[in-house]
């Protein structure tokens, strides 16, 4: 045993070492001094204004004692900026789930022919890529401030999602199905009724919750660059320095997204 | 419920029952879409004109002006920096919550409560509503953007890493425990190696999220990506806007493929 | 010596699991532990180690009152006695050699645990006991590469590693194919005698009982009903011992009524 210099007269080692997860020592401690000298690279690299960083627990402390006790002394404004949420979630599940199916079925390889295929991936790729809070920055500037911009935001957000899952839901279809359809002499239009889509129906219900609850969430924070809804209101709060208020919306909104996380969670485990 | 007709005339495919409940799904969904349509607070000219509103804009952003293409580069390495940094310092802090956050672990029911409070409230925050508390605490800059992205990602890995701990085989604990070995040393050898594999999966995952979340903080100050984003769509810019975005695409599409890679050779 | 007296065990409110049981383990013997599946030996193992905290009652080792004992009082005991399990327990993840050196974490310096930096001594001790029961060459292996009789043995060198003053099995060839486990009952009897260690063996199967123990308690309901050298266990023992329990739960099968016929 190579681990094992010293071994006494009998044969059995008294030295022992773990077998490293990196064979060649070399490229064990090459990795260990590249990983170490990357952090501190990156951590001298990065321009930090140390000295308005001190100034940050003063700050700290101001924000805090401005934002105790919460206000919720506007709470109408409070509730038109969630209703708005709630319209703009809503608007956008259905769209962005109307849109995804086509889409999905661009993208399954199983069902459509190569140049389409690429297509479909690559509209999913783009949708995914960007952020929600780019796609709002660039509709505000395209459709103006508001709802709207917030609507179709969240429209190209849950096509990444939603488009993605079911498209690999329809590659794992059972082939067998679609062959029966095809050899009674349904036409396409027909195999796709009958043969897919009581395959994918269930799972697209759950996502659609899945993602009705995850535009609740992303609706809060496309408002901050304007594109409508209860993240506008907190934009608005935190510029305006009304600490209190912005602390009563945050609480709301975390209460809100935990309500809706378990009631999701509810329905989603009785159907799938 | 079945007819007692050895051959029934009508075929149903739901019972009454189930068509009900169906139906009433169906009609309140169509409700809540009403709803939002009718009493949204938009400009419906503006909608029908959006495609045109669009596709001008994608007409302006062509070709796209890579002459700024260093310093834009330049800028993405220090995103790049910030989700790292921000995800290796989060791992970190996530394992003494992710212990007390979970059931078989946790010292007493006061460190389990304050375990999942921190794992909630850290959870629920946006990272972008975390940036806007921090910018405004430490200034416009990298620091409220890594601190954000830190504190977003502590209740993410704390809560994946909790649930792990949770699930472990409690056999070679008691196995352990009958040792005489310390609680550290029960920790050290029958649980740290059961979470590994998640804790790197883990750990890999959120580092890919805090990639793309870290081209969005410039959009509210907190450094990177986004605030060259910011400037070039504020001054009009569409051409060098379009760069950005060019090149966010390939940084989040190149940490996707680095990400699947890592998570391959890790596990 | 180890000295088991009124010892009684309740899980929350219900009907004790353990009623007033007295018991002895002189010196170097193996003893079995029989009885159906519910009748307490399980509990009574891990009442020994304090796993299980026994409601009331004594249990003295060599002169030292385990009942007595806590926090690093209770550690320090624990490691003199060492315990082997049904599905062996090992860490998988770890190597061989980690979950054999786990035996000496009672004794060993943290820092020395966590950069695994064991000293030459455990080190000798542990290749020793591996090429003991044959599995030395494994000391790099993975624990989930083994066969089940392989993970056992490490099983067993775990415990020895902790030099045990007693060794408590709790059903440890119940996962185990028929020949390994033979193999295994064997080599409990033998180290029994070259480390003259008592061993007290919860085991299903009671021919196994029969061939390797020197002595057979028999427990029904949280007593012990039977305590004599194996040859005394006779049809009529064992009808009070596993009165009214299936006979496939006897580790003997006899008058099994094959399936089709009951249900012609």
């Amino acid at each position: 045993m190579s681990t094992a210099p010293d071994s006494l007269p009998d044969g059995l080692p008294d030295t022992w070492r773990r077998p490293p997860l990196i064979a060649n020592p070399l490229l064990r401690y090459g990795l260990m001094a590249a990983a170490v000298a990357y952090f501190i690279w990156a951590c001298v690299m990065l321009p930090i204004d140390w000295q308005r960083v001190a100034q940050g627990f003063a700050r700290a402390a101001r924000i805090f004692s401005g934002a105790f006790p919460p206000s919720f002394e506007r709470s109408g404004l409070l509730i038109d900026g969630f209703l708005e949420s709630l319209k703009i979630a809503i608007l956008a599940t259905v769209g962005g789930v109307l849109l995804s199916i086509p889409i999905a079925f661009m993208a399954a390889k199983n069902l459509a022919p190569m140049p389409i295929y690429l297509l479909g991936r690559a509209l999913i790729v783009v949708a995914r890529s960007f952020h929600p809070v780019i796609v709002a920055i660039i509709f505000v500037k395209a459709v103006g401030f508001g709802p709207l911009a917030g609507v179709l935001t969240l429209i190209v957000y849950s096509i990444g999602f939603v488009a993605k899952m079911l498209a690999e839901k329809i590659e794992e279809i059972d082939w067998g199905q679609v062959e029966a359809m095809r050899s009674v002499g349904a036409g396409y239009f027909s195999t796709l009724i009958y043969g897919v889509f009581p395959q994918i129906m269930p799972r697209q219900i759950g996502l659609s919750i899945y993602q009705l609850d995850s535009n609740l969430r992303a609706s809060a924070v496309v408002g901050i660059v304007g594109a409508g809804g209860i993240g506008s209101t907190l934009a608005n709060a935190f510029g305006r320095y009304d600490y209190d208020f912005a602390l009563a919306i945050t609480i709301v909104i975390v209460a809100v997204i935990l309500f809706s996380e378990a009631v999701s969670g509810q329905i989603r485990k009785r159907i799938w | 419920m079945v007819s007692m007709d050895p051959t029934p005339q009508e075929w149903a495919r739901y019972t009454p029952r189930e068509r009900m409940l169906r139906f009433a799904v169906f009609l309140f969904t169509a409700l809540a879409i009403v709803w939002s349509l009718t009493s949204i607070d938009v400009i419906w000219a503006w909608v029908f004109d959006a495609p045109q509103q669009m596709a001008d804009l994608f007409g302006r952003m062509v070709p796209p002006d890579a002459r700024n293409l260093p310093s834009i580069l330049s800028v993405l390495l220090e995103t790049v920096n910030i989700a790292t940094i921000a995800t290796a310092i989060a791992v970190v802090v996530s394992l003494p919550v992710a212990y007390i956050a979970a059931q078989n672990t946790t010292p007493n029911a006061a460190t389990l409560w304050l375990g999942r409070f921190i794992l909630v409230s850290s959870r629920s925050v946006n990272t972008i509503i975390w940036a806007l508390l921090f910018v405004a605490i430490f200034g416009p800059g990298i620091i409220a953007g890594i601190v954000a992205i830190m504190f977003r990602s502590i209740g993410f890995i704390g809560k994946l890493l909790g649930e792990a701990i949770e699930e472990i085989d409690k056999r070679p604990v008691e196995a352990l425990e009958a040792t005489g070995a310390s609680r550290f040393k029960v920790i050290v050898y029958a649980i740290v190696p059961q979470v590994m594999p998640t804790f790197w999966a883990v750990a890999i995952l959120r580092w890919d999220i805090n990639l793309r979340e870290s081209t969005v903080l410039g959009l509210v100050g907190a450094g990177g990506i986004g605030i060259i984003l910011q400037s070039a769509i504020d001054t009009f810019n569409w051409q060098e806007a379009a760069t950005v975005l060019l090149s966010i695409l390939a940084l989040v599409v190149l940490g996707e493929v680095v990400s699947a890679w890592l998570r391959k050779r890790v596990i | 010596m180890l000295k088991i007296s009124q010892l009684v065990k309740r899980y929350g409110n219900g009907a004790p699991v353990l009623k007033g049981l007295d018991l002895e383990v002189p010196g170097e013997s193996v003893v079995a532990i029989i009885g159906a599946s519910g009748a307490g030996k399980s509990t009574l193992l891990r009442c020994i180690n304090r796993l299980v905290e026994p409601s009331s009652g004594t249990i003295e080792l060599n002169g030292l009152m385990l009942t007595d004992l806590k926090g690093a009082g209770l550690r320090a005991a624990r490691r003199r006695i060492g315990m082997i399990f049904q599905s062996f327990n090992l860490v998988d993840r770890l190597t061989v050699m980690e979950n054999v050196q786990s035996g000496r974490l009672g004794y060993l310096p943290t820092w020395r645990a966590v950069f695994r930096r064991y000293p030459k001594e455990d080190i000798r001790r542990a290749y020793e006991l591996m090429e003991r029961v044959g599995i030395a060459h494994y000391a790099n292996k993975r624990a989930d590469e083994l066969s089940g009789g392989e993970r056992q043995r490490v099983g067993v060198v775990r415990a020895l590693m902790q030099e045990p003053e007693i060794l408590l099995a709790d059903e440890p060839t119940a996962s185990l194919d028929p020949k390994t486990s033979e193999q295994i009952m064997e080599l409990l009897r033998a180290l029994s005698r070259e480390f003259a260690l008592p061993v007290l063996i919860n085991i299903h199967n009671v021919a196994e009982a029969k061939l390797y123990t020197d002595r057979i308690v028999g427990m029904r309901y949280g007593r012990i009903i039977f305590d004599a050298e194996p040859a005394a266990l006779d049809t009529a023992a064992m009808d009070d011992i596993y009165a009214g329990v299936p006979a496939e739960e006897r580790g003997e099968m006899v008058n099994v009524t094959p399936l089709r016929a009951k249900n012609a």
